[in-house]
Parts: structure tokens; sequence; C-alpha cells
């Protein structure tokens, strides 16, 4: 629906062809999280937490609509915010100023695990050329690593990332401190039994099948270095 | 109705006095007695934070002890990844004043970055995840010291849901078992940027560096502040305790001028998701919200903050924005960057400023800092390394200020 067409009155029917069950059911699963109740307490509709949200400024977006569709269990409402709205929410939080102790950035966190789980398209679609941070978080514990500063991936960041990824080893070489020198595929040295640990918490936790619904292939590449491991452990 | 209203002038007054929140009246229960009792119960084990510390003041006028030693450092991706001079001033400065400490290799990353860009994690992992870090702090004997913005956030925000689910709890402490690990959780979550801060009376006797010519503005971290915006550090002094005094303090104790700005309040534009793969929005808060407005307002000499993400946001999105003629230019650091210069740290083998993309020289100039004569002893430095005659820099050839008194 473009925006010369749109509609308040509208509202609730873009998805009018997705079962009213199918958007009650993931509705419950948000609202099932133990944390639902910490987070959502009523809306007084003041607006302070859209006057402080940075996605709000830039894109059509509001944590204000995100509570009140949530309080009132407009499933039509949820259900376009769902797959519309959460993937632009920055998560910093700045909404929690809210008056009334909600935490609309938190609400959108559930919001995005339960469309991760579900393997939404727009879920997919948002991750698209993410992988490779889920690759390193997932084996190495680190977010980031020096080996992915290259200038195909940031080259808004100008001509440092060039020169930096030229003398990388170097440059790595070059920092006093113990745990980072000379390490480049992680942002530090990590014992193995530390990393054994951490893949231990990945699988009893179910973490990976929600890796599977995100990324399958890369799953099953995560699956097999994680597991050779363990066993090498054992 | 009339007998109700408040007159202006005594608005005003009021405005103008500090804010001394009562803790007795604080809108929260103290989340640390919700532990002691936890502990009581044989829940879980509560880390003291070590003597020696000092109390500070948060929000809502509650004392909270900020160790000064046996440190257990919880290291950053962000920061040890792609601004490795962060980190490497955080333990300069420690080393500097004699800190026993730990660099731990038994870490991971919170993992928050992730969990805040994709949600592919839930509530339980993300627990584990902290658990684990703070069962590898209390094996040491040393208390862990938080030095991402994030990390600290989200581990407060994690604490809250432990101490308040029991079902949570409970499966955390069935795959704690399952590693050989007690449930721990540290008395205080402290950030780095409180250890600074508490130590910047210490950092200022031993400053080499005059900064009394610098206008900087502050930038402070979401993460920070606020997701539980209880445990952050409030100063009557400063900013008339209405705003978090973390950083703010340091530059004032450094006789930096700070300069105020009417974004102060607004985040960076990180996004954690969009930094990485939708950086157009990140680009864009980041100069029209930020960097421009701190510029046309008060025009600083460099812009400070603490957290990992602000400052790879602040610094790395002006490149572009430099490209369409807007009106950026403002060099950004860590406050354990600005504290280790001020100290004499050397700009190269200790801030690693080859590593920030905006441009420091016209800073380093102000402060009278000679860069071109430090990066010629830091090329000198990779050359050895280049040939082989040294596999590295180590604290030995970083710990000497470039200046004494």
């Amino acid at each position: 629906m473009s925006v010369a067409t749109w509609s308040p009155t509208k509202a609730g029917q873009r998805y009018a062809d997705v079962a009213e069950e199918t958007k009650r059911q993931l509705f419950e699963e948000v609202k099932s999280d133990p944390r639902y109740p910490d987070f959502l307490y009523g809306c007084y509709e003041c607006g302070i937490c859209v006057s402080a949200c940075p996605s709000a400024r830039f894109y059509d977006f509001s944590p204000r609509v995100i509570a009140q569709a949530l309080a009132r269990e407009d499933i039509d409402r949820f259900y376009e915010i769902l797959m519309e709205d959460i993937w632009n929410c920055a998560q910093c939080f700045s909404c929690v100023r809210c008056p009334r102790g909600n935490n609309p950035g938190g609400l959108v966190t559930l919001m995005r695990e339960v469309a991760v789980r579900h393997g939404l398209e727009q879920a997919q679609q948002a991750l698209q050329g993410y992988s490779r941070v889920i690759y390193k978080i997932m084996l190495k514990g680190n977010q980031v690593s020096p080996d992915m500063l290259q200038p195909d991936f940031f080259p808004d960041w100008g001509p440092w990332v060039r020169e930096f990824s030229r003398n990388m080893s170097a440059w790595r070489k070059a920092i006093p401190v113990d745990t980072l020198r000379n390490v480049t595929d992680a942002a530090w040295r990590t014992d193995e039994k530390t990393l054994r640990e951490l893949y231990t918490i990945w699988f009893e936790t179910g973490n990976m099948e929600v890796i599977r619904e995100v990324d399958e292939g890369l799953y099953e590449l995560l699956v097999e270095i994680m597991e050779e491991e363990l066993e090498a452990a054992s | 109705m009339s007998e109700k209203l408040i007159p202006l002038a005594e608005l005003r007054e009021r405005k103008a006095q500090p804010v001394r929140p009562n803790p007795e009246e604080a809108p929260r229960p103290d989340l640390r007695e919700e532990l002691f009792e936890l502990e009581a119960r044989g829940e879980l084990i509560v880390q003291r934070v070590p003597e020696p510390y000092v109390e500070v003041t948060t929000k809502f006028g509650r004392t909270k002890k900020v160790p000064i030693d046996h440190l257990w450092h919880h290291k950053s991706c962000g920061q040890c990844g792609h601004i490795p001079g962060y980190t490497t001033s955080i333990l300069w400065l420690n080393r500097q004043f004699g800190i026993d400490y730990v660099d731990p290799t038994d870490q991971t990353s919170c993992t928050g970055w992730n969990y805040y860009a994709s949600a592919t994690s839930n509530a339980v992992a993300q627990l584990l995840v902290m658990c684990r870090n703070f069962a590898a702090a209390y094996e040491t004997g040393y208390y862990p010291l938080i030095h991402c913005g994030t990390s600290y956030g989200h581990y407060k925000e994690l604490r809250e849901q432990l101490v308040h689910h029991k079902e949570l709890r409970d499966q955390v402490r069935r795959v704690l078992d399952k590693l050989g690990k007690p449930l721990v959780v540290p008395e205080e979550i402290v950030h780095y940027s409180e250890w600074v801060h508490v130590m910047r009376h210490r950092i200022a006797e031993r400053q080499v560096v005059d900064m009394r010519n610098i206008t900087a503005c502050v930038h402070p971290a979401c993460h920070y502040y606020k997701i539980v915006a209880e445990d952050a550090i409030y100063d009557p002094d400063i900013y008339g305790g209405q705003r978090t005094a973390t950083v703010t303090a340091l530059l004032q104790a450094l006789g930096i001028n700070v300069a105020d700005y009417s974004t102060w309040f607004d985040c960076c534009g990180f996004g954690f998701r969009h930094i990485l793969v939708q950086r157009d929005f990140t680009r864009s808060f980041a100069v029209l919200r930020k960097i421009e407005v701190m510029k046309d307002e008060a025009n600083p000499d460099m812009t400070v903050t603490h957290d990992t993400g602000c400052v790879t946001t602040l610094d790395k999105s002006q490149f572009a924005a430099k490209a369409h003629q807007r009106r950026v230019g403002v060099p950004v650091l860590a406050d354990s960057q600005v504290a280790a210069l001020a100290m004499g740290a050397h700009p190269f083998r200790v801030l690693q400023l080859h590593w920030h993309s905006t441009d420091w020289r016209p800073l380093l100039e102000k402060l009278g800092i000679d860069w071109q004569r430090h990066w010629a002893e830091f090329e000198e430095d990779l050359a050895a390394i280049e040939r082989g005659e040294k596999p590295g820099l180590t604290w030995e050839d970083a710990e000497q200020p470039i200046l004494t008194r």
C-alpha cells in the first residue's frame, strides 16, 4: 500500500489473507515470554518514547504504536508491526524513559525473537548479509574481528579501511595487550575450553535451532565444526 | 486551583538547585537486596566488591561501590576488534597505577550486540553467556570490570530477569551444572568508565598534557544510562545531578571545557544491525543529529564517549558525510584514551589512533603533541616487526609516557 492510498481505516487489512489464528498464535507466543509483563504496563499515549526514538526520525516507526497495539491486543496491528516495523528499531532503549515504565525496545526484541524462530521472510530479508556475523559470534564468541574490516564491506568508512586491510598483520602485532596481539580472526585470544563451553550453551538452550531458521546452510556448517570440537575434547 | 499553581520564579529557583534524590523514595526496589536474599536461600553466590572501593551516588540517590583494584577485565569485542586503542588505554591506565588485574582468555563477549541486532538467540542463552563469564571471573578471585556499554546494559537487564524469574534461574542452573560452574552474580555491575570516573582526580594529579584550551562534547552511551537507569552514576555537581556524570566529570577534572549541545540525549545511531548491514540510517543519524549539532552549537575539538558502538559510529560515519559537504570533522575518542593521553600515553603505541577514521591530527597539534615524531617512532616499531626483529609490541615498549612533569 502506498502512502497516497494508506488510510487508518484500512489498517489491519494489509494482511487480510493471513489467518486470524496465525496472527493470534504469533501474538500469544510474544505474550507468553516471561519478560513480557516486565516490558508492558499500558500506555498513556504521551509520546515521550517517540520523541526520544532515533528510528522514529528516519522511518515510519513508532514505539508508542507498538506499546498501544500490544496493550490493546490488536492482533491485526501487531501482525503489521511484526512484518514491517520491528527491524527498524535501533535497540538503543531511549524509549525506556516512558513514564508508565514500558520498554518498547524490549517488546521489539521479543517480537524479533518470534519472527526469527518462525523463519519469517521479513526476518530473513532484514538479516541478509548478516550471516558472516552470526558465523563469527557463534564460533568465536565475538561479534566482530579485525579480518572483517574489508574495503568491500565498509566502503563508506573511507580509505582508512583499505589502509588497515593492507597493514592488518603488522598493526595487530603492534598492540601491547597480550590477548590482542597478533589476533586477527577474533577480537582477542580465547581458550578452546571457553569456546567449547559456549558451544554447549548454544546447543543446550536451543539457540542452534534458531540459527537453522535464519540460514540452514550456515547452521549445518556451524554444527559440524562445533560437534567436532566437542567430540574431540570428550 | 490557582492556589496550587507554583510561581514561575519558584520553578526557576527549584530548577537551579541540584537534584539530590532521596534513596528512600526510589521508584524501584534495590535489586542488590533481592540478590542477597537469593544468596541467603542458597540459590546463587553474590561476588562481593573487593576493597579498596569508592562509593558513588547513582540516579536514585543510592550508593554504588566501584572497585579500584583486583580487576578482571571483561573485554569488548567491538573495542578489541576495531578500536584496540580503547582497550589498550584502559589497561595502560591500570598499569600506571599499579593495579592488580587479569586480562582473561577465559572470556567470551556478552554476545549482546548480536542479540540486539538479529535476535538470533534467546533469554536463557544470553543469561548463560553472562553467568559463564561471571563464574570465570569468580574462579580467579578477581572482580569483573565491564568494558562495553552494551555488555554493561545487557548484563544489568539480564541480572534483573534472573532475579525476578525463578524459571529462568532453574534453566540457567541446569546448564551451569553441566559446565561445572557455580551461579554467581557480582554485587555491583561496574563499567570501566565508572572506574575511570572514580580515578579522575588521581589521573589529573599525574596529568602532563595541558588540556585547558580544548573544548569537548560528551556523548553518553545509551546502554550505559538508559537500560536499568538506576545503576548509572549521577552527581549533583555535574549537570545539577540531572544527567549522568560519567565522562563529563573526568573531562572537567582534566581542565577540558565541556560544551553542551541540544541533542545530548540522542543515541549515536549505531543500531546494532544497522551499523553492519544498513548504514544509511546510522550515517544519517550520527551526522545530522549528533556531529553537525555539536559542530553548529559548540564547535568542539573532540567528542568523547564511553562505549564501543558510539566511538565506531560517530568516528566512522563522518567520511561519507564529508563527501557530501556536511559539517563534520570532529575527532572521536573514548574517555580512557583521553585520560591516557592526559597522562602522556603514546598516541599510537597506546591510543592506537591510526585505527580511527576522522582526522585526529588537529587535536594533537592543538595539544602541542608532535604527532609526526611519534608516528615515526611507531613506523620504526612496525618496520622492526616486519623485519622479524621483534614479534610485536609489548608493554615494555608502550609503558613509558611521552612526556614527564
